[in-house]
């Protein structure tokens, strides 16, 4: 039988579902505003004796997060938009010697110290394998408390199924704002398989020893590990793009947008009704891989686009590259933590289609 | 001349934004005052720190860098560098310094920058609601340490006593610890703040002035309260005094055990 | 049924455990719900502001823009809610604290005396339960009925022994509307 629902924090619901999945190493460093999260862990990893450290700094804490993964652990972090930029470095090691890991971003606004005001500007900066090398890790954004709980979850298992890093891309809105949130059952981290290639219990299986690295100095070595990557990366675009369609097939004009925006395009879209305008929302779940295909399909049918985003325009790229010339997208954005309305995104369907 | 009850010139005339019985406010106007004394109001610079006296550009009345969290002292180093004539102030909070920024304070006080380091010490972060900090004492409750700062089987570590652990460092040539709970300790405090700056100007190497100051929001208690618990509880751990004095024409070493290559 | 709540006041003034409280009661009468608090860098006193939304369908954007009905605890909220207002929407105003008419004509508006009342319940504190039991008695949004069961899974047991006097407040609130 399912639980019964709880009124909680996006920030609050991320960390009670990292734990019920089986985290058992949280490493983490305050700032706004995801500090919930870390409160929140360092009370209840500390009281369960799983590892809560508390580092001193986002460097430090993505490094212990490479160790614990290293060490096999379900292992996390978390943070906000400028010490995901710090945690870039490790973020590339972690996808060059292949570790599971996950990490979220409850994003401010920027460039550098920026707002403390929700944002979702650092979408190219988790798209693209925001450190340096040639690597893409996936992506989950969630739109709501209850989905920001099912895809951490999701996020752990994609983790050590994929062996890569997984980040949750939420924003400050997303992290602060309450909602009801029914969790899944916790799994016991003691009753997760070993992982074959991680460091530790040698002994008990006299196993050969395990290397855990980046490092391949010859450059034909290191062309075949990337190469061996970048297939895994196809086969994932292949199964894992997630995607959510409202009113799709009804519509004149598609609006994308993922996490808050698309909230407030759904807003938009029910304002737009009333007024005679059928418009849709395509949102993207995973922001990599990028639900591309789908949206081709969409391009070819005779679609607009109207790419909805709390940045001067990012994922618009994506979009773009999606329909592949097939069909017109526009852009309506705000930035600097300024949310976008749906009054103001209705304004700009009305504009777009002019009616 | 000594302003005593004026408005320092360095300060802007309007009333901040800390909380009731935040320390930072005395801090900045010692400052102030103390640059007033030695009249360098369009010579000075501050490097404003992540950390809730990321305002105090708003309240100083001269020019001001704002670096990322930590890097204040590589930030120091750039203006100090470039600027040998200036005074400039490397303005930080305990989870700047001493977590974050470790790295670079350490760096930049073994290299002997000529600039002067304020760090304010109150046993917590502040702006972002009240984390445990690298200083927070043994048993002190933070919303990161829930259950007490346990150094043990919580692994948090022990606090960190910055003055004493930059004595070590050969570049060093002044470092202070004052405190601004009552009237004496303000007036010692600013007396360590002026010897800081002069010895600054003379290029004598690096200098920091520690400030104990109370953050009675996030220690959870009213201001005549956190005045108290910072008199009973962290001075007896942070020693008030000159730990380490070895600038030209002074007697004093270092107050800790172990010194190497301080004096040349 | 939709409806979206702004409410403002001072830091202090329970805004936050209203609209938290307000939509928990909602969860449990099987609403949709969000509720959203205006975060910001200074520690104390400025105002308070959240977004609040109850519905019987899946809630859109959290972000309230247009309320029907906006939660004024103190003069400064005023203008503030006045500007955000739907038109036509609601008013609830603490006419302890807000002595001034509103320029907005087209709002209903309706005043409560908040602090009075809960000062005579006991406490200046619960003025932001009295404005509860305003909101659900004009908007029916919540029915706040089962009230009892709902605040002591609402509150940690150490508080239980403050629920009466909550209940005096929010029956307070509803009664106080005409
Ligand atoms: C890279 C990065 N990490 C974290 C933060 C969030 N942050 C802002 S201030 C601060 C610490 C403040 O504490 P402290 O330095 O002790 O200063 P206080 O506010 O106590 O004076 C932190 C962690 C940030 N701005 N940037
Ligand atoms: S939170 Fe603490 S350090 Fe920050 S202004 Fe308030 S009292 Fe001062
Ligand atoms: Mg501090």
């Amino acid at each position: 039988m399912a639980e019964e629902k709880r009124l909680m924090k996006g920030n609050e619901a991320i960390a009670e579902a990292a734990i019920r999945a089986g985290c058992s190493a949280y490493f983490g460093y305050p700032i706004t505003p995801q500090n919930e999260l870390t409160a929140y862990m360092a009370k209840h990893m500390l009281d369960k004796k799983r590892v809560f450290i508390q580092a001193e700094s986002e460097v430090s804490a993505i490094n212990m997060v490479y160790g614990a993964a290293a060490a096999g652990a379900r292992t996390m972090t978390s943070s906000s938009s400028p010490g995901i930029s710090l945690k870039q470095e490790g973020i590339s090691y972690a996808c060059g010697a292949d570790l599971p890991c996950v990490v979220v971003n409850v994003a401010r606004s920027g460039p550098g110290l920026g707002g403390i005001s929700p944002g979702q500007a650092d979408y190219f900066q988790s798209t693209r394998g925001g450190g340096h090398g040639d690597y893409f890790h996936i992506v989950l954004a969630p739109k709501s408390v209850q989905e920001a709980a099912d895809l951490t979850y999701k996020a752990f298992e994609l983790a050590d199924q994929w062996r890569m890093p997984v980040m949750i891309l939420a924003d400050g809105l997303i992290g602060q704002m309450m909602e009801g949130v029914i969790f899944q059952p916790a799994i016991d981290p003691a009753s997760l398989p070993r992982k074959p290639w991680a460091t530790g219990h040698q002994a008990d299986t006299h196993r050969e020893i395990n290397h855990i690295s980046s490092i391949h100095l010859v450059p034909a070595e290191l062309e075949a590990s990337v190469r061996a990557r970048f297939k895994r990366y196809d086969q994932i675009k292949a199964v894992e793009s997630r995607y959510e369609e409202v009113n799709v097939d009804k519509a004149e004009l598609i609006m994308v947008g993922y996490g808050t925006s698309a909230r407030v395009a759904l807003g938009a879209m029910e304002l737009a009704r009333k007024q005679g305008i059928e418009v849709g929302l395509f949102r993207p779940i995973t922001l990599w891989p990028f639900p591309d295909k789908r949206l081709g399909e969409l391009a070819a049918k005779g679609k607009r686009f109207l790419s909805v985003e709390m940045s001067m325009g990012q994922m618009i790229e994506d979009v773009k590259l999606a329909v592949n010339g097939k069909a017109e997208v526009s852009f309506y954005g705000r930035c600097g933590g300024m949310i976008p309305t749906e009054e103001e995104v209705l304004a700009e369907i009305r504009r777009i289609l002019k009616k | 001349m000594e302003l005593i009850y004026g408005h320092p010139k360095s300060l802007k005339p309007i009333q901040t934004k800390y909380c009731p019985g935040c320390g930072h406010g005395v801090i900045h106007r010692i400052i102030a005052e103390v640059i007033d004394e030695m009249g360098v109001q369009e010579r000075s610079i501050i490097t404003n720190p992540v950390g809730c006296s990321i305002w105090s550009d708003l309240y100083f009345d001269f020019d001001s860098v704002q670096p990322a969290h930590g890097r204040t002292p590589a930030a120091s180093t750039g203006i100090k560098r470039m600027l040998p004539d200036h005074l400039v102030i490397c303005y930080q909070g305990d989870g700047d310094l001493a977590a974050i920024g470790t790295a670079e304070i350490i760096h930049a006080a073994n290299r002997g920058e000529k600039f002067t380091t304020i760090f304010v010490n109150n046993a917590i972060y502040g702006m972002t609601g009240g984390q445990m900090a690298p200083t927070t004492l043994i048993g002190q409750k933070a919303t990161t340490a829930p259950y007490g700062r346990d150094p043990g089987e919580a692994g948090m570590g022990y606090p960190i006593q910055v003055c004493e652990l930059l004595a070590t460092l050969g570049g060093t040539k002044y470092l202070a610890r004052g405190s601004v709970n009552n009237a004496a300790n303000i007036r010692k405090t600013k007396q360590y703040i002026k010897k800081a700056f002069e010895a600054q100007l003379r290029g004598e190497g690096f200098t920091m002035v520690e400030v104990l100051s109370a953050c009675p929001t996030n220690w959870g208690m009213q201001p005549v309260q956190a005045e108290e618990w910072l008199e009973g509880n962290m001075i007896p751990f942070y020693k008030l005094g000159e730990i380490k004095n070895t600038l030209a024409g002074s007697e004093g070493g270092t107050a800790s055990s172990s010194t190497n290559g301080g004096a040349k | 049924m939709t409806e979206k709540t702004f409410m403002a006041g001072f830091g202090g003034q329970g805004i936050i455990s209203l609209g938290q409280l307000w939509v928990y009661c909602g969860m449990k009468e099987g609403k949709e719900v969000t509720f959203f608090p205006f975060y910001g860098a200074e520690k104390r006193g400025g105002v308070a502001r959240a977004s609040v939304i109850v519905s019987d369908h899946e809630i859109a954007s959290p972000l309230v823009t247009a309320p029907d009905s906006a939660v004024v605890m103190n003069m400064d909220s005023l203008p503030l809610c006045e500007e955000v207002l739907k038109e036509g929407g609601t008013l609830l105003i603490n006419s302890s604290l807000v002595k001034v008419e509103t320029r907005r004509k087209d709002a209903k508006v309706v005043k409560i005396p908040c602090n009075e009342l809960a000062e005579q319940i006991g406490e200046v504190k619960i003025a932001n339960m009295v404005m509860m039991g305003a909101l659900s008695k004009v908007t029916g949004a919540v029915k706040l009925d089962k009230l009892e069961a709902v605040l002591k899974t609402f509150f940690p047991e150490s508080k239980h022994k403050f629920i009466p006097m909550n209940l005096k407040a929010i029956e307070a609130g509803m009664a106080a509307v005409k």
